[in-house]
């Protein structure tokens, strides 16, 4: 066996993956605090305010980086449905099921903070455009799977069931992202994630890619401590969960 | 600072966006932190009684 197919096959073993990820954590948390705290600093301090939003332009630094993730979260989940459905990894359902409660709060937060710009901005909180219409379907789409997993004892067909649903709902990301460009909304058009160069200050830039950064790391410190938690709870009467809770309780006695 | 907290008339809409993203995080990091001790607690439990 190659080293890929070996590291991949060792992925997919939940006894190799908890250790793993248990260990990961403390860096990623690190990572993650590392970006946001000069991330927050420059987004509410020091960039300067924009010359028509005023101050109420820094919602920006929360809005645009959940924004991106509640589509990244699920190009993630789809790329692993691809992985469950096709190669049958246990491991890729699990990172799907831990990974739905995450884009639904992303989706929800852009949803949220983009009504609260909204109304000094636009004068309403709320309205039927595309972008926010469709990233409100991705928010149900999040729950949607996130249900359908739970509501099907069997987790084997619950595991396949979610990863087709994950599937169908990607029709939406494009949706999304183009929703500026094909209907006349009442949303901006893309500033940073287009072909040309961004138009945006880079003083104002600079907090906006640390956010992002931010919010990646968030992520995957948020998704191996939900898999591992899921791991633990679904493989209770496992030979690897056993080993852990002797080895456990041989420390405790130490 | 109170210029800062004031955030040019925007306060409750700067301040209700980062702290509502805040609140919503918090939890999805407390969430796994609190299954997973239950998680190991019950395993502990099935252990003994085997």
């Amino acid at each position: 066996m190659n080293i890929i197919a070996k590291w991949y096959y060792r992925l997919g073993a939940p006894n190799w993956f908890y250790p793993l990820a248990g260990k990961m954590i403390p860096w990623v948390a690190a990572i993650f605090v590392a970006l946001l705290i000069p991330g927050l600093y420059m987004g509410l301090v020091t960039a300067p305010a924009d010359y028509q939003q005023g101050e109420s332009f820094r919602i920006m630094y929360v809005h645009v980086p959940a924004a991106w993730l509640s589509m990244f979260v699920y190009a993630a989940m789809a790329i692993a449905a691809v992985v469950a459905l096709v190669w049958r990894v246990r491991m890729a359902e699990i990172m799907i099921i831990s990974s739905a409660p995450i884009g639904a709060s992303f989706a929800f937060i852009a949803l949220i903070t983009g009504s609260l710009w909204g109304k000094p901005m636009w004068g309403a909180w709320w309205v039927w455009d595309a972008r926010l219409t469709s990233e409100l379907i991705l928010f149900f789409i999040y729950l949607g799977i996130f249900a359908l997993y739970n509501a099907i004892e069997d987790k084997q067909t619950a595991g396949k069931a979610m990863s087709i649903l994950t599937l169908v709902g990607v029709i939406n990301l494009p949706i999304i992202h183009y929703s500026v460009v094909w209907w006349n909304t009442l949303h901006q058009a893309a500033t940073v994630s287009k072909f040309d160069t961004p138009s945006i200050h880079i003083d104002m830039l600079i907090p906006l890619l640390l956010m992002a950064a931010a919010f990646q790391f968030l992520y995957l410190l948020l998704l191996l401590m939900k898999m591992r938690a899921n791991l633990l709870e679904q493989d209770l009467a496992s030979g690897w969960v056993k080993k852990i809770v002797f080895e456990r309780q041989k420390n405790l006695k130490k | 600072m109170a210029e800062f907290f004031h955030m040019g008339g925007y306060a409750f809409y700067v301040w209700m966006s980062f702290g509502i993203s805040a609140l919503v995080l918090l939890v999805n990091f407390l969430q796994p932190l609190l299954k997973h001790r239950q998680a190991l607690r019950e395993a502990e439990d099935y252990y003994s009684e085997v």
